[in-house]
């Protein structure tokens, strides 16, 4: 497949940009911040997301979604990036629906895929439970009992995890942590008995929870998958999720670069644009060399994940390495070449490296995917 | 059958006649096995002169040329075709020549018909081996500098100066030259291209040793050596136009370093066999970490190039340009090879002898030093972007 975008998947990136610009530029982003929002993000805006079928993007058509798949979802994502307009776009309609598509049976995908297309629900993916991203290292427990399975722990980061309506919660049914196989998963309402929410207020403004399990109790129909199998379909969704948030990155380097070139073409110093010194010039022009390098890296991952390529878990992880690696180099740039301006609150570059720092961390940063990387090369 | 799928019929039938069996491997030694032709070329085989000649006849050394001049005259997919058809059986290139990726582009974009008509048919069998006169002991970097100097003599010019960089200037059979026309102008403005036979008096090119063994590269000094007018390409002093327009040609090549690197086999494997591993991890942890670095920006380089060509035959966005892949291809040339010295250990640094291929890593390693100066350094490639791509002045 050509290395790049089709007419279609085009002219949704314009959508999306002319959309996100006017209804949820960064200034929004501060307004949620300063007004201490509860949710993290403005449910008129996801409303708006909804009926323009954003959530239902990568639902398959028999449960009324528009089956538009991972490339054209993530021009909204990049774009997502550059505005950094937070909402539920990626943990209910990536990640929820990658997950319940891979495994699903047709009740749960009729219930969840329609819901989810139509906005009447919205979901999270609790996994980690350490400050490392670790799928394999899961301890949470879940046994089973006669006709139900009780579930107990404490899951972290739990992106979009106060707000969501359900949870998929990975948990251990078998095996000790460190081992694949023993995985399962669940759909559990973040209301259950037992269930206990505590917000995390985070860098970038969004909220990531701290949810602790005691004795949840769920019915058989709540297990997503096979018991002790679902490792396949967490990593999965993991790779989906990670070429998703190498496009945010990519959105947030593409405008963090863009906003510091135009600053020095217009900054004076010496009775010159700082943009005339060969010092700095070198440094815009690897840098800009490098985010070449990402827009490629990303959209062939996204285009793997597409068409069900074996490689798709290898280069998801080579894209999210790239990414984190650019996207830290980006903000940190933005800020050093913004000099004193680009420490202070009232100007907007500051906000991409506490998005961005966020971002590279969730599901893997740079020293884990390169990590996954080699050994899946065997070295 | 489409004209496309009985056009392969035809190409695959050709070349499995055509095509001697021992042509049908990748190199082993890229610097014994390529072949360079021209007059001086002593043919390593029979089976090399043999699909040289044969390739050239049919035009396939320069298959996009136009027929007229000796070229094959396929169009892009006919090309496709033949390029996927010689990979099939595993040809190797018949014919490397500054001549088909330098010169002949030139001349088929800026030449007058009677120097295509002179120039391009040699080029394309073979016959006659071209190399590059550009930069000067004083001209590197600044090679708009340069002060060799071709004075009008009437029906004729003399050219007087040094050349320095001249690739394989000692085995070439004629040069493309870089000349000042005129003293007064400015820098860019004086400047022509002109062509000259290397056996012309007064031409004398002399080997220069690089660090690493070999001598790719000539000095040329020109003593009162005529050019015929009729031997310049486009109008004098408009030189400066298709020097560009080579330079940007020789970057996408030297680019292709990168590139080519990420096909073979990985650094991680071979890794593995020198320095062993536990529970699926190279031993050494720090040259894991170096080389998975290396393998995440040599794929999205490779992708990058692949997005390039696409966005080019699409002809969707602007894409990136020959001085980014020349700047980014090249540093990861020389990071590879660094690694490679690494992975390698002390067996690396054996310049002679068996064991070490005759000193084949440590002199690669060395000549790709050279990577990121030649064809214009990495410094100018990063000021070629800040002006041309980001407007930064």
């Amino acid at each position: 497949m050509a290395l790049v975008l089709n007419e279609e998947q085009q002219m949704l990136k314009e959508s999306a940009q002319g959309f996100l610009a006017e209804h949820a530029p960064i200034a929004e982003l501060r307004a949620q911040r300063d007004a201490g929002s509860e949710t993290g993000y403005s449910s008129t805006l996801w409303n708006q997301m909804v009926n323009m079928g954003w959530a239902a993007i990568l639902v398959p058509e028999e449960y009324g979604g528009l089956a538009f798949g991972h490339v054209g979802m993530a021009q909204i994502v990049e774009q997502s990036g550059r505005t950094l307009t937070a909402s539920p776009l990626f943990s209910t309609a990536v990640l929820g629906v990658t997950a319940i598509s891979l495994a699903g049976n047709e009740k749960q995908k009729t219930e969840l895929l329609s819901g989810i297309a139509a906005g009447e629900i919205t979901m999270a993916l609790a996994v980690d439970e350490k400050i490392h991203h670790s799928p394999t290292q899961t301890a949470m427990r879940a046994e089973k009992k006669g006709d139900s399975y009780l579930l107990s722990g404490v899951k972290r980061y739990v992106v979009d995890g106060s707000t969501a309506d359900k949870l998929i919660v990975v948990t251990r049914t078998a095996g000790t942590p460190g081992e694949m196989k023993g995985i399962s998963l669940f759909v559990v309402d973040r209301t259950a008995e037992g269930v206990t929410v505590e917000r995390t207020q985070m860098v970038d403004g969004r909220n990531a929870a701290i949810i602790s399990f005691t004795n949840v109790e769920v019915g058989l129909d709540a297990l997503l998958g096979e018991q002790d199998r679902g490792f396949r379909t967490l990593s999965a969704t993991l790779d989906a999720g990670n070429a998703h948030l190498a496009a945010e990155l990519l959105g947030i380097a593409q405008e963090s670069f863009d906003r510091t070139l135009q600053y020095m073409k217009e900054r004076k110093q010496f009775g010159a644009f700082i943009g005339s010194f060969q010092a700095l010039q070198h440094r815009a022009s690897h840098w800009w060399s490098e985010i070449e390098l990402c827009k490629s890296v990303v959209l062939k991952a996204l285009q793997s994940i597409d068409e069900g390529d074996v490689k798709s878990p290898a280069l998801a992880s080579i894209a999210k390495a790239k990414l984190c690696e650019v996207a830290e180099l980006s903000t940190n740039e933005a800020i050093q070449l913004h000099g004193g301006i680009g420490m202070t609150d009232e100007y907007e570059i500051g906000f991409f490296i506490k998005r961005a720092r966020p971002a590279q961390a969730l599901f893997g940063d740079y020293n884990y995917h390169a990590d996954r990387y080699a050994l899946i090369c065997g070295y | 059958m489409s004209s496309l799928e009985s056009f392969r019929q035809e190409t695959r039938e050709w070349l499995e006649e055509n095509c001697p069996e021992s042509m049908r491997s990748p190199m082993t030694n890229v610097e014994n096995d390529q072949c360079w032709g021209g007059r001086k070329w002593t043919f390593k085989s029979e089976d090399q002169k043999l699909w040289m000649e044969r390739m050239g006849a049919k035009g396939w050394t320069a298959p996009d040329w136009p027929k007229e001049y000796g070229g094959g005259g396929l169009n892009k997919e006919e090309l496709k075709v033949l390029k996927s058809e010689l990979a099939r059986i595993r040809a190797r290139s018949p014919l490397d020549s500054f001549g088909i990726w330098m010169i002949g582009p030139a001349l088929l974009k800026f030449g007058s018909e009677a120097l295509k008509q002179q120039h391009l048919p040699p080029i394309v069998r073979g016959e006659i081996r071209w190399c590059q006169g550009y930069s000067e002991p004083g001209a590197g970097s600044d090679l708009a500098g340069l002060q060799s100097k071709a004075v009008d003599m009437g029906d004729h010019f003399i050219a007087n100066g040094q050349k320095v960089w001249t690739s394989y200037g000692d085995k070439a059979d004629w040069m493309f030259c870089l000349l000042r026309t005129d003293p007064d102008a400015k820098k860019q403005m004086g400047i022509s291209l002109v062509l000259f036979d290397m056996e012309t008096p007064g031409v004398t090119p002399k080997p220069i040793k690089l660090i690493s063994g070999s001598s790719p590269f000539c000095e040329t000094f020109l003593d009162d050596v005529r050019v015929e007018k009729d031997q310049v390409v486009g109008e004098v002093n408009q030189g400066w136009t298709i020097a560009k327009y080579l330079l940007t040609h020789e970057r996408e090549m030297i680019g292709g370093f990168g590139i080519s690197a990420a096909g073979s086999k990985t650094l991680g494997a071979l890794a593995a066999e020198t320095v062993g591993t536990t529970n699926g991890r190279l031993d050494d942890l720090f040259l894991r970490t170096d080389i998975a670095k290396w393998e995440i920006d040599a794929a999205s380089f490779a992708f990058t190039a692949e997005r390039v060509t696409d966005e080019v035959k699409s002809g969707s966005g602007v894409g990136a340009t020959s001085a980014m892949l020349k700047y980014y291809g090249t540093e990861l040339n020389k990071r590879r090879f660094e690694h490679l010295v690494k992975i390698n250990g002390s067996n690396s640094m054996i310049w002679e002898g068996e064991v070490s291929k005759n000193g084949w890593l440590p002199k690669t390693w060395l000549r790709t030093k050279g990577n990121s100066i030649e064809g214009g350094t990495s410094e100018v490639q990063l000021n070629i972007i800040a002006k041309n791509i980001l407007g930064l002045g």
